[in-house]
C-alpha cells in the first residue's frame, strides 16, 4: 500500500454527486496535486482525507491504516487552510504549539519544537505577535509552522497561496517546494492554478465534475493529455483546436490538409470509423512562423519580454502562436504558420478522448 | 456503503442544547397551548378545565371594554407606529448630514430607550399633570386660559400614551434607520449627484426606496412593541380614566388577575398572540428563507 | 444634570456624502436651520429628564408654587431620602430600597445564566449544525416576539406547583426562559461570522467540543458578550409585567415598587418623591447606557433588524 490510497471514494449531498468514484494512490514522500476548476470536487476530496467529512462510499488508507471514518485528530495529519485559520486570540508561539498542547505534550518539548520549527521557517522573531499583526506571507509561514510542529505523516494544503499577491505567491511557492525537499513528508495540495500544479507536483490529478480526468506526472499531463479538457486546462496560452474531418488518408479542415504521421494515422484508423470527426490540437509553442504553410492575418500581438504571443486569423480559425523573442511584426501583417505532425494532439471529436 | 462503520454525527452538541431548547419550547409553545386550552375552558377565579368551546371568545367579543381596548389599540398603534417611524426617519436623515455633534445628539435621542416604561410613564404622568404640569407651565407664561387636562379626559387620555410612547421609542427607530442609511453605498449617491439630482430628489427617489427592507423590519418591530404595550399604560394612566386607555394587554391583566376571569383573560391573550403571529411569522419566514 | 455625556458610537460606514462638508467660510442658512431643528429635538428629549431631576430636588411647596421648568431655589435631598427609605408603596412604608435589592438579586443571576446559555446555543447552532438545528432555531426565534401575556396564566400555575411562585427564583427562571431566544439570536448571528475554518483547524489539532469553546470561541466573543449583557441587564431590570405577576411579597422588583409608590392614592401626592423614586429606578440602566452606549446601540440593531 502506498502512503495514501483512495479507493472508489464517492460523495453525494442528497441528489448532487460531488465525487463519482475517485481512485488515487501515492507513495511516501510524494507531492500530489489536486487541480481543477471550481466545483470539481478537489476541496471535498481533501476534506475527506483530512477527516472533516466522510465519504458516502469508498475507503481512504494512510499507510496501512483504514482511516475512512477515523476522527481527524487520530489520523496523524496536518493541514494548511486557504485562510490560514490562525487562532486570533493566541500569539504565534501558542498557535504553533496548540496541536501539541491538545495532545498533552509536555511544555519543555513544546517549546523546543516551537523554536525548531520557527527557525526553519524564519519566523523566530514573530513568536510574540498575534496573527492580526502579521503580513500575509508571515501568516502563511505560521500556518505551515503549525502543521510542521505536529510532524505528521501527511501534509494537506488547501489553496494556501490564493490570498497572496502575485509576487508573494511565487516566493511562497518556492518556499513550499524547498520545504518539501527538506522534510520529504507526503503532501496533498489543492489548487486551481495550473502553474502551481505543474511546478510543485510530483504527480498531478486533474479533476472535473467529481471525476479524475488524468493522473500522472507533470510531463505526462503536459505532453500527453488524456482528453480535451486536460489539454485545454494545462498550458498557457491554451492549446489551439481545429475540428477536422477524416479523409481516406489524413485529415482535412476548411479545405486545408493537416499534417499527420504514420502512427497518428494508425490510431485514427483504429478509433474512428466512417466519417467521424477528429479534434486536432496544437500547443502555441509548436506553431512557428515560416515562409510556407497556412496563411493568416495577424490580429493581436502580445509581447511578454522573452516571448511573443501572436493571434492569427487563419482559414482554420483563430490560432495562437508562441515565438521566442520579438519578431517585430504589425497587426494586419500576413504570416504563414507551420508545425510538425508529431506536435499535434489528436482527440476523438465525439468523446474528446485522446487518440494519439 | 458500509453503514456499520459510518459514525453518527456527534452527540455532544445535541446534548448540550437539548435541555435548554426543550425548556424554552415548553415555555413558549407548551404554555401557549395551555393558555389556549384555558381560553376554551370555564375558568374564572381559578382554573377549571371544563371544556366550553368558544364561549369565552363569544363573551370576549360581547364585552364592551374589550372593544374599547381593541379600538384603542388601533388608534394607539397607528399613531405610535406612524409617529415613531416618521420622527425616527426624520432624525436619522438629519443626523446623516455630517454634523460635528452627531455622537452627542445620538446619545440624547436614544437614552429614553434605556428607561423602563414605568419610569417613562411616571415622569410623563407628572409632566401632563392637569393642575401642576404643562397646563400650569403655559398658564404661567401668560396664557391664562390654556387648558391641557388630556390625561384625565376620557376622550383624549389615549393621546397622552401616544406622546409618551413616541418620546420613548423614536430614538430606537432613528438608530435603525441610521444604520440603514449608513449601509447605502456612497457611489450610488454620487452617481445621482453627477446626474444632477438635487438633495431632496436624492432622498426621495433613491435613498428612501433603498431603505424599504429597513422600513419593513422597523415597522414590524414597532408594531409588536405597540401590541405588547402594558407597562406604559399602567404607569401613565392605569388604563383610565375608567377604562378609556385600556389596551388588550391591560385588559388581559385586569381580567385574569383582578377580576377573577381567567378564561376571559386567556382568550384575550390568545387574540393578542394571533395578531402578533399574523405580523411576525410571515416576516420571520421571509427573513430566514432569504438567508439560507 | 450632565449634558456632556457623549459615548462613542460607531456606525457601519461614514456619514452619507449627500451634503458636502461644511465650507470653512461660514454657516449657510440651511446648516443653521438644521442645527436649530436638531437642538429643538434634543430639547424635546431632554426636557422630561430635566423636569424629573429638578422636581426631585424641590420641596413640595416649591413644586406647588413653581412650574415644571423652574429651577429649584434651594435644592434638597429630602425627596431622595424619602423615596429610598421611607416612602409608602402600598401597605409598607420602607421606601424603594428593598425593591432595589430585590431587583439586584433577580437581575444578576438571570443575566448571567441567560447569557451563558445563549452563548452555548449560538456556538452549537453555528459550528456544530445538525439536522433540524435550523428549524429549531426558527421556532426559538418566535419567542423573541411572542407576547408575554400568553404565558402569564399557565406560568403562574407552574411556578406554584414548583413552589417558587413567591420567591426571586421564580422570576429568575421566567427571565432566563424568556431571554434565551434573544441571547441565542445575538450569539448565533455573531458566531456565524467566525470562520468555520477556525473550528476545523482546531479539530485537526485535536481539540474537543469544549476545548474549542473555551480556548478559541469564548476569547473571541468579547464584543457580543458585552452587547448581550447590557441588553439583558436593561430589559430585565426594566421589566414590569413579569415582575408584577410572578413576584411574591418579598421579591417585588423595583419597577413594581416604583409603580406602587407613584400610584398610591392613600396619602397626599408628593411629586418630588415620585420623581426621585423614578430616577432611582432609572439610574442603573442610565449609567450603563452612558458608559457603554455604543454597545447598546449595536445590540438594538443586531437583534431587531437581522431578525
Amino acid at each position: 500500500m502506498g502512503a495514501l490510497t483512495i479507493s472508489q471514494v464517492r460523495k453525494s449531498y442528497g441528489a448532487a454527486d460531488i465525487l463519482k468514484g475517485i481512485d488515487l494512490s501515492i507513495d511516501a514522500g510524494e507531492f500530489l496535486i489536486l487541480v481543477g476548476p471550481s466545483g470539481c470536487g478537489k476541496s471535498t476530496l481533501l476534506a475527506m482525507i483530512a477527516g472533516l467529512e466522510h465519504p458516502t462510499s469508498g475507503a481512504i488508507h494512510i499507510g496501512d491504516r483504514d482511516v475512512t471514518y477515523l476522527p481527524s485528530k487520530d489520523r496523524d495529519i496536518a493541514m494548511v487552510f486557504q485562510s490560514y485559520a490562525l487562532y486570533p486570540n493566541m500569539n504565534v508561539a501558542q498557535n504553533i504549539a496548540f496541536g501539541l498542547e491538545m495532545r498533552k505534550v509536555p511544555k519543555a518539548q513544546r517549546d523546543e519544537t516551537v523554536q525548531r520549527v520557527s527557525k526553519m521557517l524564519q519566523i523566530s522573531h514573530l513568536l510574540d505577535r498575534k496573527p492580526g499583526q502579521l503580513s500575509g506571507g508571515q501568516r502563511q509561514r505560521v500556518a505551515m509552522g503549525r502543521a510542521l510542529a505536529r510532524d505528521p505523516k501527511l501534509f494537506l494544503f488547501d489553496e494556501p497561496l490564493s490570498n497572496l499577491d502575485a509576487k508573494l505567491r511565487i516566493e511562497m511557492r518556492a518556499e513550499i517546494k524547498l520545504l518539501h525537499q527538506r522534510t520529504r513528508t507526503t503532501t496533498v495540495y489543492v489548487t486551481h492554478d495550473q502553474v502551481e500544479a505543474m511546478t510543485l507536483g510530483d504527480r498531478i490529478a486533474v479533476m472535473r465534475d467529481g471525476v479524475v480526468q488524468q493522473f500522472g506526472t507533470p510531463e505526462e499531463i503536459y505532453t500527453r493529455p488524456a482528453n480535451r479538457f486536460v489539454a485545454e486546462f494545462i498550458g498557457s496560452p491554451t492549446m489551439n483546436f481545429v475540428t477536422a474531418e477524416r479523409l481516406s488518408e489524413g485529415l482535412r479542415a476548411q479545405g486545408v490538409t493537416l499534417p499527420v504521421n504514420a502512427e497518428q494515422q494508425a490510431s485514427i484508423n483504429a478509433a474512428i470509423s466512417g466519417n467521424g470527426g477528429c479534434l486536432y490540437g496544437l500547443r502555441p509553442e509548436h506553431i512557428r512562423l515560416a515562409d510556407d504553410g497556412v496563411p493568416g492575418q495577424l490580429v493581436m500581438i502580445e509581447p511578454t519580454g522573452p516571448e511573443t504571443y501572436l493571434l492569427v486569423d487563419t482559414p482554420l480559425g483563430q490560432m495562437t502562436s508562441r515565438v521566442a523573442g520579438n519578431p517585430h511584426l504589425h497587426v494586419g501583417d500576413t504570416v504563414r504558420l507551420q508545425w510538425a505532425a508529431e506536435s499535434a494532439h489528436l482527440f476523438d471529436a465525439g468523446n474528446e478522448k485522446r487518440l494519439a | 456503503m458500509s453503514a456499520s462503520r459510518a459514525p453518527r454525527s456527534p452527540w455532544l452538541p445535541k446534548l448540550v442544547v437539548a435541555p435548554t431548547f426543550l425548556l424554552s419550547f415548553l415555555f413558549i409553545y407548551g404554555l401557549m397551548a395551555w393558555n389556549g386550552y384555558l381560553s376554551l375552558s370555564a375558568s374564572r377565579l381559578l382554573p377549571n378545565y371544563e371544556f366550553v368551546g368558544l364561549d369565552q371568545y363569544r363573551a370576549l367579543f360581547d364585552n364592551e371594554r374589550w372593544w374599547v381596548a381593541l379600538t384603542n389599540l388601533g388608534i394607539f398603534g397607528g399613531l405610535f407606529i406612524g409617529g415613531t417611524t416618521a420622527l425616527g426617519l426624520l432624525l436619522a436623515i438629519l443626523l446623516d448630514q455630517k454634523i460635528r455633534a452627531e455622537g452627542a445628539l445620538r446619545t440624547i435621542y436614544l437614552y429614553p430607550m434605556a428607561l423602563s416604561f414605568i419610569v417613562t410613564g411616571t415622569a410623563w404622568k407628572w409632566i401632563l399633570n392637569p393642575g401642576l404640569g404643562i397646563e400650569h407651565l403655559v398658564q404661567s407664561w401668560g396664557f391664562e386660559n390654556f387648558r391641557f387636562d388630556w390625561l384625565v379626559d376620557p376622550d383624549h387620555a389615549l393621546y397622552c400614551v401616544v406622546l409618551a410612547g413616541i418620546w420613548q421609542s423614536s430614538g430606537f427607530v432613528m438608530a435603525l434607520f441610521l444604520a440603514g442609511l449608513r449601509g447605502i453605498d456612497d457611489s450610488i449617491i454620487k452617481a445621482a449627484q453627477v446626474d444632477g439630482a438635487s438633495l431632496a430628489r436624492v432622498y426621495l427617489r433613491i435613498i428612501i426606496p433603498t431603505l424599504r427592507p429597513v422600513f419593513f423590519s422597523t415597522i414590524m418591530v414597532v408594531a409588536h412593541i405597540a401590541i405588547k404595550s402594558f407597562d406604559l399604560v399602567i404607569a401613565l394612566t392605569a388604563g383610565g380614566p375608567g377604562y378609556a386607555t385600556d389596551l388588550p394587554a391591560t385588559f388581559m391583566y385586569t381580567m385574569a388577575f383582578s377580576r377573577g376571569q381567567i378564561g376571559l383573560g386567556a382568550a384575550s391573550a390568545t387574540m393578542m398572540l394571533a395578531t402578533i403571529a399574523a405580523i411576525v411569522v410571515p416576516y420571520l419566514y421571509s427573513e430566514l428563507r432569504s438567508k439560507s | 444634570m450632565s449634558a456632556a455625556m457623549s459615548p462613542e458610537m460607531t456606525s457601519s460606514s461614514s456619514p452619507s456624502a449627500v451634503v458636502p462638508a461644511r465650507r470653512p467660510g461660514g454657516l449657510s442658512w440651511q446648516r443653521v436651520l438644521l442645527l436649530l431643528v436638531l437642538l429643538g429635538f434634543a430639547a424635546f428629549f431632554l426636557t422630561p429628564l430635566y423636569v424629573m431631576v429638578s422636581t426631585s430636588f424641590k420641596t413640595m411647596d416649591e413644586v406647588r408654587n413653581g412650574t415644571l421648568l423652574s429651577i429649584p431655589m434651594s435644592p434638597s435631598f429630602e425627596a431622595w431620602s424619602k423615596a429610598w427609605s421611607s416612602a409608602c408603596t402600598g401597605t409598607d412604608c420602607g421606601g424603594l430600597k428593598p425593591f432595589f435589592m430585590n431587583s439586584v438579586y433577580m437581575v444578576v443571576p438571570a443575566v448571567l445564566i441567560s447569557t451563558a446559555l445563549g452563548a452555548l446555543n449560538g456556538y452549537v447552532l453555528t459550528k456544530w449544525r445538525f439536522r433540524g438545528s435550523e428549524v429549531m432555531f426558527a421556532f426559538l426565534l418566535f419567542g423573541v416576539f411572542m407576547p408575554m401575556q400568553v404565558v402569564l396564566l399557565p406560568m403562574s400555575q407552574v411556578l406554584g406547583k414548583l413552589g417558587i411562585a413567591s420567591s426571586v427564583w421564580g422570576l429568575i427562571l421566567v427571565h432566563v426562559l424568556a431571554g434565551m431566544p434573544s441571547t441565542t439570536l445575538f450569539f448565533r448571528n455573531y458566531y456565524a461570522g467566525l470562520p468555520d475554518e477556525l473550528v476545523k483547524a482546531a479539530t485537526l489539532d485535536g481539540a474537543s467540543f469544549w476545548q474549542i469553546f473555551w480556548r478559541i470561541v469564548v476569547p473571541l466573543s468579547t464584543p457580543i458578550l458585552v452587547v448581550t449583557l447590557i441588553w439583558q441587564f436593561t430589559s430585565i431590570w426594566n421589566d414590569f409585567l413579569y415582575g408584577v405577576v410572578f413576584s411574591g411579597a418579598d421579591s417585588k422588583p423595583i419597577t413594581v415598587g416604583l409603580n406602587n409608590l407613584a400610584n398610591t392614592t392613600s396619602t397626599v401626592k408628593e411629586y418630588n418623591v415620585d420623581m426621585a423614586a423614578a430616577l432611582i429606578a432609572a439610574l442603573p440602566t442610565l449609567v450603563v447606557y452612558v458608559v457603554a452606549g455604543k454597545y447598546f446601540v449595536r445590540g438594538l440593531t443586531a437583534g431587531a433588524v437581522k431578525g
